[in-house]
């Protein structure tokens, strides 16, 4: 991490954090928030957990950083963290963008939490759009930044009649929606924010993680969804029955880039694609940082790792 | 108001209320599994996990009933001082306190159908937390777990039947909790123990 350099391209808080590393944060509560936030945040959370897919509104506070920085986010990790527990937090899978950086660095001033990169080591990892591909275990909370909760927000504008279709369980728009994918894509082209019902009940979004993510969902760690913007938290407790929608024709299946990675050569994990040069050159690496470097460094080699390096 | 309602609360808020709504989150994540929950120590007949399941959740938003022989005033006293909580009906409570039998969980806040989080959670405090019981399936369990539950399998059976609507439990004893959220569905165990 450089510190000596002062920036004035973060927003302003993030740009204090960075630029006064080594000050004490003291004047914080622990983890930012205020205790009577947390309690508003963690009744929340366990209706969240009680109703799994179902948006329980919350009280969302502003937060020293713009909408869609992860505000929700991070108010639901302020609410979970605890002095322990170690922090990961990825950015389309990668713990060095300025995102992930940031608010790793938020929670070491605000909370005082050991951080890490290694998915393995970390009990909260916070997200944006993507689930490590390393399966988590059950002593790991999963926290989303959620840009858009409601699955049916574009296909209904009303929050008032999308919360009726919910109460009504009233799904059919979402199947029109990618029935009407097929007449015109000749297949399901929704390929991120892919929408699952959970428990067979509540219709959810999974937060725009590619759907090549989705059969993870049912995983053995908790999971919890955080939308500062639109004020709604909402939960998958462990081991719940996730279904990604589709048709007996038309199953669903998560997809990625039909290539190893140039890194790595993993064959099994999300691709991000790379251009290269200004001759269309590209390449394919793993959009999950912390598993690419773990398989390089147990001495996997992709075929790009050359010319990369 | 006595001496007593001004002790028994959290030493170290910000901490001590996140551990505890840690083993609070894990419970209610996972049905069947039992946690310790320790910070908080109210007047009698409060157990110590129920006394820092309010110290943690319960605040001036949430309204607090205090059901049968949990209704005393020194009690009242230490929620009031304690949390701020206002005790309330039980119709209009979030959080319901007291021993199974003193509950009538007919009256308590089940959500709406357009707002099922409106719900009442209900605190029951039990002699002692088996692990041993009736059987669970649903969210948070892999395959099954078990629990012992007070009282008739068939009042969480119907609770259960109202999802999404429905109230939620949780479990407290001594140090222990364990939850029921209204996600899981319960069935009397099949074999001799009950």
């Amino acid at each position: 991490m450089p510190t000596g350099r002062l920036r004035n391209d973060l927003p302003l808080v993030f740009a204090y954090f960075w630029n006064n590393e080594g000050a004490g944060m003291s004047e914080y509560n622990f983890a930012y928030l205020d205790e009577q936030t947390k309690r508003m945040i963690r009744r929340a959370i366990l209706k969240g957990l009680a109703i799994p897919g179902y948006q329980v509104p919350f009280a969302s506070r502003e937060m020293p950083m713009p909408y869609g920085w992860g505000t929700g986010g991070v108010q639901v990790s302020a609410a979970v963290m605890t002095q322990a527990d170690v922090l990961k937090v990825i950015d389309q899978g990668a713990d060095d963008t300025t995102n992930a950086v940031s608010i790793r660095r938020f929670f070491e001033r605000t909370a005082g939490v050991a951080t890490t990169e290694a998915t393995e080591a970390a009990t909260v990892i916070q997200t944006r759009h993507r689930i490590p591909e390393v399966p988590l275990s059950e002593d790991q909370i999963l926290v989303y930044q959620v840009p858009i909760p409601e699955p049916l927000r574009f296909l209904e504008p009303s929050e008032v009649e999308t919360r009726k279709m919910h109460a009504l369980e009233d799904y059919g728009l979402m199947h029109v929606k990618l029935y009407e994918d097929i007449s015109a894509h000749g297949a399901i082209a929704t390929s991120y924010a892919y929408p699952v019902q959970v428990e067979g009940r509540y219709v959810m979004d999974p937060s725009p993680i590619p759907k090549f993510d989705n059969p993870k969902l049912g995983m053995a760690a908790i999971q919890l969804f955080g939308a500062g913007r639109e004020q709604r938290i909402y939960a998958l407790p462990p081991y719940t029955q996730v279904v990604s929608l589709d048709f007996e024709d038309h199953p669903f299946e998560p997809s990625k880039a039909d290539h190893p990675c140039g890194l790595c050569g993993a064959t099994d994990s999300y691709l991000d694609e790379l251009i290269v040069d200004d001759a269309g050159g590209r390449m394919f690496m793993c959009s999950d940082t912390d598993y690419c470097q773990a398989r390089r460094a147990a001495g996997h080699v992709g075929a790009l790792a050359e010319d990369a390096a | 108001m006595q001496q007593a309602s001004l002790a028994g609360g959290f030493a170290d808020p910000p901490h001590q209320s996140s551990t505890a709504f840690r083993a609070i989150m894990q419970v209610m994540a996972r049905p069947g599994r039992i946690e310790t929950i320790t910070g908080g120590a109210a007047p009698a007949p409060l157990s110590g996990a129920a006394s820092s399941v309010l110290l943690t959740l319960a605040d001036p938003d949430t309204g607090v009933h205090l059901a049968g022989a949990f209704d005393t005033q020194a009690v009242r006293d230490w929620i009031t001082f304690q949390t701020g909580a206002p005790l309330v009906a039980a119709p209009a409570a979030q959080f319901v306190l007291g021993a199974w039998a003193d509950i009538d969980l007919t009256q308590l806040a089940i959500g709406t159908a357009e707002y099922p989080d409106r719900s009442a959670t209900v605190i029951v405090e039990l002699p002692a937390l088996s692990p041993e019981g009736a059987i669970l399936t649903g969210p948070g369990i892999r395959d099954r777990a078990t629990l012992g539950l007070p009282g008739d399998v068939g009042v969480f059976q119907r609770n259960a039947a109202l999802f999404p609507l429905g109230v939620d439990f949780m479990f407290t004893s001594g140090a222990q909790i364990a939850a029921l959220p209204r996600s899981t569905k319960v069935s009397q165990c099949t074999s001799n123990q009950r």
